[in-house]
């Protein structure tokens, strides 16, 4: 039996998505960034997002405030500090994350996680249970190594009964910006082939470009700074197909 | 173990169990009755199994996806070159054990004999042990929060009967959390080498391996030194190009930085990827590639930083 979402922090949130993938260095934290920012240029713009007195206020990254952030990484006091905690520890700052963060009227909740299928998935998928999520945008790299961990990824989300969005392939090809050769550096083909063998729709595939990874670092706006990039095609189509599925109407 | 002291008292602490902030912990009734603060046994287990393990090192990354499991597989490859070198490999990757997959034993089970469990053998100078051997299908999803983890790889390090072995490799998921901690506390007595840290040049990368060190600090775990992975890529048509931009200096700067040895940089080889899904070994598929030579040059200084270490009074063996 599902508790009924209280009319907590997350109460004004239409849409959860997670990010997950069993392998490490997939790009979940890149698609995540950059989904947020697609949904951003494609979807509402400009939309205000209350601050509340209670509860922990997250980030804004822009002027209008139409994209705001929570992370651990802002409650470090030295960027170097390593957090060295076990599972319960993770646990109790998910579901902190949860209903402590004051996130007023949002549109899309985007949740990026790290590699595997333990404490903190677990947690954040029980901590979001009750308000719904859209379901997870599973993301692997073409390569076998990849999709061996993904696959139990897929199971995981099948087990928890998360539904699963689709499967994004990222790092797939590298069109070399000197002679516009493409190398599949990791190799090709993994991404759409596990998700037909695990029944998932297949959303697309986002080819290597160093100016995503550029700008990443940089902190730049890529989608605004690289409609030219071959990465651009694949993030606006992948965005589309998460509107589509999860239109948030007229305001 | 310490942990960074929030709420938790700690679990050898007076008020371990009965503090406020232990209501809801699921160890509170272990710690309320004392058990967390007497030394774990196994400890003591582990440290007589590996009297015959002459070199521990750990491979780290904060980060995921730079290649660690890459580079331990082709580390003890590179070392079990030498029949005359007893190499094994720890796997201790419990939610996505890629070893069996990159040393091509998918589909290998694991043996029970009276002194313990059988590693997986490629060679019989190279064993290999990982929860993968223990799943029966490639859609298993290894779904256990930290204690059960943990106690896997207390099996894997008292329970396995590696024999005579000069390096034991023991590849890591990425982070610093319940695998790292155990791997590092219940090999306390037992006199861990030290780590090799992989990275990939770009900051992102970086920061997240610049925690990595912290943690080997904050846990006095001796560092061997980085690795800095796909370093850079060449066009088979042109020319190199940087697919992960060094937009700090990469792993050069952070090494000096944070004085920790660099031991070498490895390019980006698709034949590398390759290797691993079809679980061969890089240096037999592929010898003069830049990326082999470049592996060849940091093993042998793996090698070298481990002899220096050596404990007074015992004979290298194979090195």
């Amino acid at each position: 039996m599902e508790a009924a979402a209280e009319p907590g922090n997350l109460a004004g949130v239409r849409h959860i998505i997670l990010v997950l993938s069993g392998k490490g260095g997939v790009g979940k934290s890149t698609i995540s960034t950059e989904l947020a920012l697609a949904l951003r240029h494609a979807g509402k713009k400009g939309k205000a997002v209350h601050q509340c007195d209670s509860g922990w206020v997250p980030v804004f990254v822009d002027q209008e405030q139409s994209i705001s952030l929570m992370s651990v990484g802002f409650l470090l006091e030295k960027p170097d500090e390593a957090v060295v905690w076990r599972g319960p520890k993770k646990n109790a700052l998910i579901k902190q994350f949860v209903s402590d963060v004051a996130w007023g009227q949002l549109d899309y909740l985007v949740v990026d996680t790290p590699p595997g299928t333990s404490d903190e998935h677990m947690a954040v998928v029980d901590a979001l249970r009750p308000y719904s999520p859209l379901g997870a945008l599973v993301v692997t790299t073409p390569q076998a190594v990849s999709v061996g961990d993904v696959r139990r990824e897929l199971t995981f989300c099948k087990k928890v009964g998360l539904r699963v969005i689709g499967v994004v392939e990222n790092m797939s090809g590298f069109v070399c910006p000197h002679c516009a050769e493409c190398t599949n550096i990791f190799s090709r083909g993994g991404g759409e082939e596990l998700a037909r063998h695990a029944g998932v729709p297949f959303l697309g595939s986002v080819p290597l470009d160093p100016e995503l990874t550029r700008s990443l670092e940089e902190g730049r706006d890529f989608i605004q700074g690289f409609p030219e990039s071959p990465a651009f095609p694949a993030l606006s189509c992948i965005a589309q197909k998460i509107l589509n599925e999860a239109p948030v109407g007229l305001c | 173990m310490e942990e960074v002291p929030h709420d938790c008292p700690g679990v050898s602490s007076a008020q371990a169990g009965r503090g406020a902030s232990c209501q809801g912990c699921p160890n509170q009734g272990i710690c309320a009755s004392g058990a967390g603060a007497a030394p774990d046994p196994a400890i003591e287990e582990i440290k007589e199994r590996m009297k015959t393990v002459k070199h521990k090192i750990l491979v780290l990354s904060g980060k995921g996806g730079v290649g660690k499991s890459t580079f331990s597989a082709h580390l003890a490859h590179g070392l079990a070159e030498d029949e005359n070198t007893q190499v094994a490999l720890l796997d201790i990757d419990i939610c996505g054990p890629s070893i069996p997959k990159i040393m091509g034993l998918e589909g290998e089970q694991v043996h029970q004999s009276g002194s313990g469990w059988s590693p997986v053998f490629l060679e019989d100078n190279l064993g290999v042990m990982s929860v993968g051997f223990l799943l029966s299908s490639p859609d298993d999803a290894v779904i256990w929060r930290g204690p059960k983890k943990n106690g896997m790889i207390k099996q894997f390090l008292r329970d396995v009967d590696w024999g005579e072995v000069d390096y034991l490799i023991v590849d890591t998921p990425p982070g610093t959390s319940d695998e790292h901690l155990s791997a590092v506390q219940y090999l306390a007595a037992a006199h861990i080498d030290g780590a090799v840290i992989i990275t990939t040049p770009q900051e992102v990368s970086l920061q997240d391996v610049r925690k990595e060190i912290s943690f080997c600090h904050k846990v006095k775990l001796p560092i061997i030194g980085v690795v800095e992975n796909m370093s850079s890529f060449t066009c088979p048509k042109c020319q190199e190009s940087q697919i992960f931009p060094p937009t700090t200096g990469g792993a050069e700067v952070m090494c000096q930085d944070l004085k920790v040895p660099l031991l070498g940089k490895v390019p980006l080889d698709p034949r590398i990827g390759k290797s691993c899904d079809k679980g061969e070994s890089f240096f037999a598929e592929v010898p003069d590639s830049p990326a082999t030579l470049a592996y060849r040059s940091i093993i042998q200084r793996i090698q070298e930083s481990c002899s220096l270490r050596q404990p007074k009074g015992e004979n290298l063996v194979g090195s």
